[in-house]
């Protein structure tokens, strides 16, 4: 069988692919390299085949890439149906077929699982908001902002930059505070505005939450050029 | 032995493998795994300088001499200490097993010291196979990979009643270093595999052992931070973070190194090279020349000779009784007026 590529729709479902990212990484697939092809067949057949570091990524994090992958292509516009293939991986079977029956991770990982990922994602959610915070606070710590000051910002009174919007994204995300009037600084796990004293140690914490994403960012990275030296799609 | 500018490092490699994934090793039906594992590993050391790469047939299965070449001839170590990981559902005779060390580690005396490990899930049998490898090897410290297939079950906790009952079992018998794989695994499933929170239990429990967090809980340093600075018998164990990061990505191991400074502190930092993923030579020398790359790291403690020291081998040392010829010692004074200090504190309160 000749497939012929619809490369209008493949471009959309790429910028969909781009809206999927590694929870544990807070970043897109395709910038990580990840998508290894993206092809739509003239009919709207979508096929996307994903790739991961290692033969042993952590299978939780594989599947909401996956289901997730599979949900933003799905929902491009005259994409008729979508297949979303992880190759080598040691739970490929399990995951492609169970993301392809939409049976959820307990039911694909019979036996093995007992609870879905909605909690996984959301603590590794709360991460990426202390490391967020991190990376908006850094620049005003470095322009001689106190942490009194600090900790009476609001999100609308903070530059809009791109690690803001992204924060607020984030924070919307995990059904925080988030609209202007909202606190600059607020616990991820329960919203509530930081208090003075605890705002050296709470930017501490956010400065060591990103060091650790994002070392284990080049970590992942270094590994899947090792494996894959070809430039993945996106 | 490493010498650097006048300066003496005595070196402990505190994690190191002599394994086997050679094809032959590999149990029938489980090949995939056995491959995987091996593979995946193999990745790593990429991370390493180029010159260091190895064929993955010779990774498989390195031979004594590799390692006595790699280790002690070129690569500066004093003493290294086995840490075993069984995989015996992947490979046959266990992938790098107290057994294989030891009989390595009795054709050179003094150089090697034989950690063994235990798995809560094995029992009784477990308990009684735990007493004769301490009493045969002399093992002060166990390996425990809490993520390890087993019987149809694909991990444990520390926590679990059952472990504390070979905590229990491991303190009697003599051990005191316990050194828990914390990096990456696979179960549970639907958790995350890297919290470490059971180490917290257990260290809160067991405060006359040491847990040594190996690879300290990467990817979730932060976890790992927060824990360790409540537990004063939690230790990090550099293994992948200097071989990972060192080299391939200097701009984060300067800011791991940093935060893992200012949480855990040098005296609770111990080098481990994760032979044969790397060799030492080149994480030893890069180590010693190793500072902060520029002024953004201001605010992170200092990393001095003393530091190095401290985390090359010091700490190590004390950790196993390993007794450090004078010469490599640090100056006794400052611990001296340290102490004076503290007792001025005690006057003043």
């Amino acid at each position: 069988m000749t497939v012929t590529t619809d490369t209008t729709v493949a471009s959309a479902a790429l910028s969909a692919l781009a809206t999927v990212r590694d929870p544990e990484l807070d970043e897109p697939i395709t910038t990580l390299g990840f998508v290894a092809s993206c092809v739509v067949s003239c009919e709207g057949r979508a096929v996307v085949r994903l790739r991961l570091p290692t033969y042993f990524c952590a299978p939780n994090f594989a599947f909401l890439m996956v289901a997730d992958a599979y949900d933003a292509v799905t929902a491009v516009p005259r994409v008729t149906s979508a297949e979303v293939i992880l190759e080598d991986h040691f739970a490929s079977d399990v995951i492609n077929q169970g993301v392809a029956a939409q049976a959820g991770f307990v039911k694909s990982f019979d036996g093995e699982a007992v609870a879905e990922l909605g909690d996984l994602r959301a603590q590794f959610l709360r991460k990426a908001v202390m490391a967020g915070t991190d990376q908006v606070c850094r620049p005003l710590v470095a322009a001689g902002v106190t942490p009194a000051e600090l900790q009476a910002l609001t999100l609308g009174a903070v530059p809009a930059t791109p690690e803001m919007s992204r924060l607020r994204q984030r924070r919307q995300e995990l059904g925080l505070p988030s609209d202007d009037s909202s606190p600059l600084l607020v616990d991820p796990a329960t919203g509530d505005r930081i208090a003075e004293t605890a705002v050296p140690l709470h930017l501490r914490k956010a400065r060591v939450t990103r060091a650790g994403i994002e070392a284990n960012t080049s970590i992942c990275s270094g590994m899947l050029r090792v494996r894959y030296p070809g430039e993945g799609m996106g | 032995m490493y010498e650097k500018d006048g300066e003496k490092y005595f070196i402990v490699d505190s994690h190191m493998h002599y394994w086997n994934a050679a094809p032959s090793n590999w149990v029938k039906g489980a090949e995939q795994y056995a491959k995987g594992w091996i593979e995946c590993f193999h990745a790593y050391q990429g991370l390493g300088p180029q010159e260091t790469h190895w064929p993955i047939e010779k990774f498989m299965a390195y031979t004594e001499d590799d390692l006595m070449k790699d280790v002690f001839q070129d690569g500066y170590v004093d003493i290294a200490v086995f840490q075993p990981t069984y995989l015996k559902e992947w490979y046959a005779e266990g992938f790098n097993t107290t057994e294989r060390n030891a009989a390595l580690g009795e054709k050179h005396p003094g150089m090697f010291i034989a950690n063994t490990r235990f798995d809560p899930r094995d029992g009784d049998v477990g308990l009684v196979e735990l007493a004769r490898n301490v009493e045969r090897y002399g093992s002060k410290g166990v390996k425990l990979y809490t993520a390890e297939w087993n019987n149809g079950s694909r991990g444990y906790k520390l926590s679990d009643p059952a472990a504390y009952r070979y905590l229990e079992k491991a303190q009697e018998l003599g051990v005191k270093n316990i050194h828990v794989h914390k990096g990456p695994t696979i179960w549970p499933l639907d958790k995350d595999a890297f919290d470490v929170s059971d180490v917290d239990h257990a260290a809160t429990d067991f405060p006359e052992l040491n847990f040594i967090v190996e690879h300290v809980g990467l990817p979730r340093i932060e976890d790992f931070c927060f824990m360790a600075t409540q537990e004063p018998n939690v230790y990090a164990g550099l293994s992948v973070v200097i071989g990972g990061l060192m080299h391939a990505r200097p701009k984060f191991f300067a800011r791991v190194m940093g935060e893992l400074l200012f949480w855990v502190g040098e005296d609770k930092m111990t080098f481990g090279s994760d032979y044969g993923i790397w060799e030492p030579k080149w994480q030893i020398e890069g180590f010693v020349d190793w500072d902060y790359p520029s002024d953004e790291f201001s605010d992170f403690p200092r990393v001095t000779t003393a530091t190095k020291k401290k985390i090359l081998g010091l700490n190590a040392a004390r950790l196993y009784d390993i007794k450090v010829p004078a010469e490599y010692q640090l100056p006794v004074v400052p611990s001296a007026r340290e102490a004076e200090e503290s007792a001025q504190l005690v006057t003043e309160s």
